[in-house]
């Protein structure tokens, strides 16, 4: 990996970020943008663009990356209803093919939100996460292909305020619990992937969200890796930023006839680290 | 005569402004004394309780996010402010309209929760004084996000028009009182529900409840606390017996038992749809396009807030 997922890709983006005019976004609050726009929705294609090749050559460098329309596709509401919960699916029709996604959110503070490394034990079809997006931006997928080559799409989603948004209870009431995890399985055809659910409790603290006591941010305290194994077999290891929203879902498949038990090891960029194992439905064909 | 006088911004003194109100006159019939610059009515909802409707609107440039229910009470000795606008400008206009029916002072503010559309006018009360009243978790709360809101406030109105952050001086843990003169005014402090701060309160003089946000009528009520824990504290508004209540949206003043119901309808909806969509596996982004769309037509603004609703309650329930 070519540059840190922790490290903001662009400075220029981060003080657009923070001195943009952004409506209110947060939950139960009761205002919408109104006549005020997001600074992010007045930029020109020429200006994303140039925005994406800087982040581009910062994570790929000078790999060459192809526009597709087929090997990976971004669903996500064009609209978020909350900034701070952007429920991002990631589908990858030819999965076989499929190494890896990397997740970008162009005009995030730190845009690098995701890359997600599939083994053996995964199925690599569908990938579902929940993101902040704090202004008005494209999200970009890109998937490395396991002979190497990389392939990139684009969505264009409007919300605005999800990084800077305050969470709804108090630093120590938000970390509650941290570390403590849940997985639910989808039921499964007979002979197909196993659609597993993961949850992980933990407030990924963005770094970007104001405590009034002490006039200062909350520090960054995110989960950065998520390693999935089922007995020997790596499932998919993800790498994590502050552009995932608190308490982290993550939703993907787990490939057919797999087994022992599915162990997931979190940890945060604070030296915290979480291990729990889960037992994955056998099939019953 | 009356009319004039009000209208040339006269303040009245208690016993005139009684005379007003039992000698024959009605406010409904004086458009002038309940009509501000900005067109608004203030409605007397009560003996000596003053409240203006908010419109089932967003915060805008032009209406100064003056959309909640806002309004005041008088009391023989004192006047208590029972919401404080939305902000610096919406207090503002209260505050005026306030001097233009009596000359006693402002005691009291109550700052029923966090959201801005409720507690950002009340620095417009700054030279009364007064005790601001909040619940024990409001100052945690605005901690928390108080600079935030005044900021994107700041944005939508301007600097000057957008307020500040206020903190309560009467901190309600539980219960309090507050005498006004003729009249007392008991605060109760909930859990988590609407949002983890919200202050009800009820008038000894005529016995409305006022339940803030606890209780939205016609207006989509928007979730922001906990939905197991305000169905919880519906139950209890519902227990203390009140015939009347002013909700912190929608009309005025409500038959409490049956707007109480239609809210309870609302966030049962809710809360079964969404269990029954996580039991299901339904997807969160599914879910908010699937759960509880027979509410649709029953709630203004209902496209607005309700997909975030479900987005709440779904990670709220999905940890069940």
């Amino acid at each position: 990996m070519t540059a840190s997922l922790a490290k903001p890709v662009l400075i220029r983006s981060i003080l657009a970020a923070l001195t943009l005019t952004l409506p209110l976004a947060t939950a139960g609050a009761v205002m919408t943008a109104g006549a005020v726009h997001a600074a992010g929705a007045s930029d020109d294609e020429s200006e994303r663009l140039a925005r994406w090749k800087e982040i581009q050559t910062s994570i790929f460098g000078t790999r060459p990356i192809a526009t597709t329309d087929s090997l990976v596709k971004v669903d996500a509401p064009v609209r978020a209803l909350d900034a701070s919960l952007v429920p991002i699916t990631l589908t990858m029709p030819e999965k076989d093919r499929i190494a890896g996604v990397h997740l970008i959110i162009d005009d995030n503070p730190s845009p690098y939100a995701a890359h997600i490394a599939f083994g053996p034990g995964a199925d690599a079809g569908e990938i579902k996460l929940r993101v902040r997006v704090n202004n008005y931006t494209n999200i970009h997928a890109v998937v490395e292909t396991k002979d190497g080559q990389l392939f990139e799409t684009t969505k264009f989603v409007k919300a605005s305020g999800g990084c800077s948004a305050p969470m709804g209870m108090s630093d120590e009431e938000a970390m509650k619990g941290v570390g403590d995890m849940k997985m639910k399985f989808a039921e499964s055809q007979a002979g197909g992937p196993v659609e597993a659910t993961l949850m992980i409790r933990h407030p990924n603290f963005s770094g970007m969200q104001m405590n009034q006591v002490t006039r200062e941010y909350t520090p960054a305290r995110y989960i950065n890796k998520v390693a999935v194994t089922r007995g020997d077999q790596t499932v998919l290891t993800l790498d994590g930023d502050i552009s995932i929203a608190s308490n982290p879902v993550i939703n993907f498949a787990l490939q057919p006839g797999g087994r022992g038990p599915i162990k997931v090891t979190a940890s945060d960029n604070q030296n915290g680290r979480w291990e729990h194992s889960f037992t994955a439905p056998s099939a019953t064909n | 005569m009356r009319a004039d006088a009000a209208r040339a911004g006269t303040r009245w003194s208690g016993a005139t402004r009684r005379g007003a109100l039992f000698g024959g006159l009605c406010l409904c019939c004086l458009p002038t004394l309940g009509r501000s610059a900005e067109g608004f009515d203030l409605a007397e909802v009560g003996p000596g309780i003053f409240i203006r409707r908010g419109p089932d609107a967003e915060a805008t440039a032009e209406n100064n996010d003056a959309i909640a229910n806002i309004g005041f009470i008088v009391g023989d000795r004192s006047v208590l402010v029972t919401e404080s606008g939305g902000s610096l400008a919406d207090g503002a206009w209260l505050r005026a309209e306030i001097a233009r029916r009596t000359d006693k002072p402002v005691s009291h503010v109550v700052l029923t929760h966090v959201h801005p559309d409720h507690c950002f006018g009340a620095a417009a009360f700054a030279e009364d004084k007064p005790v601001y009243v909040g619940h024990s978790a409001l100052r945690p709360a605005l901690d928390a996000r108080g600079e935030y809101y005044r900021a994107r406030l700041a944005e939508i109105l301007g600097p000057e028009k957008a307020g500040r952050v206020v903190y309560p001086t009467l901190e309600v843990g539980t219960e309090a009182e507050v005498d006004l003169g003729g009249r007392i005014l008991r605060f109760t402090a909930h859990g988590a529900a609407h949002t983890t701060c919200d202050l009800s309160m009820r008038d000894s003089a005529s016995g409305i409840l006022f339940p803030a946000d606890l209780l939205f009528v016609t207006r989509i009520p928007s979730l922001d606390g906990s939905l197991n824990g305000w169905l919880m504290e519906a139950e209890k508004l519902k227990a203390m017996g009140a015939a009347k209540a002013v909700p912190g949206h929608g009309p005025t003043l409500v038959d409490l038992v049956p707007a109480l119901d239609d809210l309870t309808r609302y966030l049962t909806t809710l809360r079964d749809e969404t269990r029954t969509a996580i039991a299901a596996d339904t997807p969160i982004e599914k879910a908010v396009q699937t759960v509880g769309r027979a509410e649709r037509d029953r709630w203004a603004l209902f496209d607005t807030y309700h997909g975030r609703n479900v987005t709440q309650a779904f990670k709220e329930l999905e940890w069940e």
